[in-house]
């Protein structure tokens, strides 16, 4: 009996050994990556951020949600919708860089400090621009990709034209040929008939943006950010970018006219009343599509 | 089979080893549950708040993003939380005055007590009615189970889209920096702030206590970030007490305002003021020669005001300075003021009233005084948080000219450490420590006496 219980509490000690072992060893792995990739830095205007600085912040504001490791799994991420970032992808929404390109710092800076709507990630804005600068140098370490790419070259956006009837109604023209109803619908509610479809690069359903709840987008609110997010595309969802396939002063049209299908904000006033003069009515999908220019292929990752 | 209880033993102990490694640091119930946030993100260390949890709380408990409303929670969700403390303490308090010989409190003793004793039990609700309607509840009950609400309040956010004004109404706890509802210790003289609730020995007036929540209305305005705080509330002078058992007639105003400064590594540093101006009744009806609660009459004033300071040298330590400057008219320094207990809205049937033709003696005096609390956190992660604190009470000029002048100063010194090895978004638990010395000078059975009392406490604070 003795000699059995021996046996197998020596075999239980040996696999918890075994186990200990490859946890160590495993730690071991990833410490070493973790110090190199520590040496991180940052820049945004006068600042300097170290990610080993932000150890401590992500630890206290970031980790219930981006997880441990950075891949969006944290303890909280099973109850939330959206998903949160993982950062291991090195891929990222709100750019200001072309499609398929990693941001800039003071993207992701920009990021932090103002939130995403229409999800549980809050405006980080309490916290100082210097360890705001800090996490955008943690959140890179946990990409490789920070380590054998650069970040994209920011795309120029031309200074915003006088907002016109005529650029209205060319903006609408454009968002029927550009079939943005399919996914916006119409109205811009989020209900064209592909909205039930869509899924994200790691095959999770994903909703449109609907233009007529609420005045903030998830990558800023202002006709520049408009204009940014509609040239760059949202990485990694079917949102694709537009920089190759319309114009500058096309683009600013389109925003012209997407404020026209939000509600009334601080932003829209004198779309919404030359909307209201124009009597402007939502497309017809049925109507004869003009000539335009080719839909571009989904965001890298994006499925449309 | 020594050899095999030994290798059994090892095994179970490297087990336990390794889960004793694994626990991680997690997040406060009620609002961690609906936006899946961890208690890190708000607090600095349970309850206290950080500069986000502050923001949080100044938007009315909302992210401000497109989930606020509580239309977007799971049906089952339930904004509650309950927090209770099963404690162990030893609390010694010395110069009590005992009856010795058949005599009556003819002699004085140190009293020590020691044994397992029970906190309350807070029941807190809250959060959003809609989208920019906020509420709060919170029933709280003494350790004998006998309730009464703590705060109940709604408030309009954001206003105007605007996040300079809210309007607060109900019984609420007043706007200060260092909150007295969020302290981190728990003994009986070091679970509150004595600069919060300092009253000149024989002083009447109760209505000054800026650590007690109020029945009121309030407006706070903030900038979007939160480094500019302004707010000013118009308050029923009762204490909190609810069917104005005091005068029906008198109100205070409690104003406070607060900028924060981005100083790079060191953290956001924060500086501000506040001041309490008001006035409550010294005149009562009587009914068999008792007070009749809701009569008073014959308001008289008084004022607290001081400065606040929020310091951070970087993550870990951090200092907090409250001082005040505290005057109450000369009646109130000769006991006129409060008619009824507090605890239970019983008129006193021995309060002095200031009826008609009332003279004060000549040596009497309106008292004032100044006081400063001094409260540093060492937050060695938001875990554990190790908390010094050193508040000290001076009068300035007593209510009565043949008083010591140092009669009811006070010192009082905490020190203590939460470690909190657990907490989840659905549930929270700390292991808490704390030791509380506290001196009144000239308060003893005999004249010139000072008083002493320390507490030492462990226990467990759990919320769920």
């Amino acid at each position: 009996m003795e000699t059995k219980i021996m046996k197998t509490s020596s075999l239980l000690l040996g696999a918890a050994g075994l186990l200990l072992m490859s946890a160590v060893s495993w730690g071991q792995m990833t410490a070493y990556q973790e110090s190199q990739r520590l040496n991180m830095e940052a820049h945004v205007g006068k600042y300097t951020g170290h990610a080993k600085d932000a150890e401590g912040t992500y630890r206290r504001y970031c980790v219930g949600c981006h997880g441990v490791e950075g891949d969006g799994q944290g303890e909280n991420a099973q109850w939330l919708d959206p998903m949160p970032r993982n950062f291991t992808l090195g891929q990222f929404k709100c750019r200001s860089t072309p499609s398929g390109t990693l941001p800039l710092d003071s993207d992701l800076y920009d990021s932090i400090g103002r939130g995403f709507d229409r999800s549980v990630m809050p405006p980080w804005n309490t916290l100082t621009n210097q360890e705001k600068v800090d996490l955008v140098a943690y959140v890179k370490h946990f990409s490789s990709k920070w380590t054998t790419e650069k970040a994209g070259d920011p795309f120029p956006i031309p200074p915003e034209p006088e907002v016109t009837a005529d650029k209205i109604q060319q903006g609408q023209v454009l968002f029927q040929k550009l079939e943005c109803w399919k996914c916006h619908g119409v109205e811009g509610r989020a209900n064209g008939p592909s909205s039930d479809t869509l899924t994200d690069d790691q095959n999770r359903p994903i909703k449109p943006y609907n233009f007529a709840e609420g005045a903030r987008q998830k990558c800023g609110s202002t006709d520049r950010d408009i204009y940014r997010i509609f040239m760059s595309g949202l990485d990694g969802t079917p949102m694709p970018s537009y920089i190759d396939n319309v114009k500058p002063e096309e683009a600013w049209e389109l925003v012209f006219y997407l404020r026209t299908l939000q509600q009334k904000n601080a932003y829209n006033a004198k779309e919404k009343a030359i909307a209201k003069q124009l009597g402007l009515k939502p497309i017809d999908p049925n109507a004869p599509v003009p000539a335009a220019p080719a839909a571009p292929a989904a965001a890298p990752g994006g499925q449309q | 089979m020594f050899s095999s209880r030994k290798t059994v033993a090892g095994f179970l102990l490297l087990v336990c080893l390794m889960f004793a490694g694994a626990t991680e640091a997690h997040a406060i119930p009620a609002f961690a549950r609906k936006y899946g946030l961890r208690c890190s993100a708000c607090h600095e260390a349970w309850p206290m708040l950080n500069q986000f949890g502050q923001k949080f709380k100044d938007n009315g408990y909302q992210l401000m993003n497109d989930r606020d409303a509580p239309i977007w929670q799971n049906p089952a969700y339930w904004p509650v939380t309950f927090r209770m403390t099963p404690i162990w303490h030893r609390v010694s308090t010395g110069r009590v005055a005992v009856d010795v010989n058949g005599g009556t409190n003819n002699s004085e003793a140190r009293i020590e007590t020691s044994g397992f004793d029970l906190s309350g039990l807070d029941f807190h609700t809250g959060g959003t009615l809609d989208k920019n309607i906020s509420f709060y509840l919170l029933p709280s009950s003494d350790s004998t189970g006998t309730f009464h609400f703590e705060t109940v309040m709604a408030r309009l956010d954001n206003v105007f889209n605007s996040p300079w004004l809210n309007i607060k109404l109900g019984k609420f706890e007043l706007d200060n920096l260092l909150s007295e509802k969020r302290i981190l210790t728990l003994t009986g003289n070091g679970g509150i702030y004595q600069t919060y609730h300092f009253i000149p020995v024989g002083d009447g007036n109760i209505f000054g206590q800026i650590g007690d929540n109020q029945l009121g209305l309030e407006w706070l305005g903030h900038s979007a970030n939160d480094r500019t705080r302004l707010s000013a509330a118009l308050l029923s002078s009762s204490d909190g007490n609810t069917n104005l058992i005091t005068g029906s007639n008198s109100y205070t105003g409690f104003f406070t305002g607060s900028q924060a400064f981005d100083t790079g590594r060191l953290g956001v540093q924060r500086v501000g003021f506040y001041a309490m101006v008001g006035q409550a009744a010294t005149t009562y009806l009587t009914s068999g020669g008792v007070p009749i609660p809701g009569s008073g009459v014959g308001n008289k004033s008084f004022s607290r005001e001081g400065f606040v300071g929020q310091f951070y040298f970087g993550p870990h330590f951090d200092l907090t300075v409250v001082t005040q400057h505290g005057s109450d008219n000369i009646y109130f320094g000769q006991g006129y003021g409060n008619a009824s207990d507090p605890n239970n809205g019983t008129a006193f049937s021995d309060l002095p009233n200031n009826t008609p033709g009332t003279v004060l003696p000549p040596t009497a005096r309106a008292p004032s005084w100044n006081g400063a609390t001094f409260e540093a956190h060492y937050v060695y992660s938001p875990q554990l948080i190790f908390i010094g604190r050193y508040e000290v009470e001076r009068m300035s000029q007593q209510a009565l000219t043949t008083n010591a002048s140092d009669l009811g100063d006070l010192e009082s010194f905490t020190i203590g450490y939460r470690y909190m090895p657990i907490m989840t978004s659905r549930a929270g638990f700390a292991w808490h420590n704390e030791y509380n010395w506290m001196k009144t000078d000239g308060t003893g059975p005999n004249p010139g006496e000072n008083l002493s009392a320390s507490e030492l406490l462990l226990g467990f604070d759990f919320a769920f």
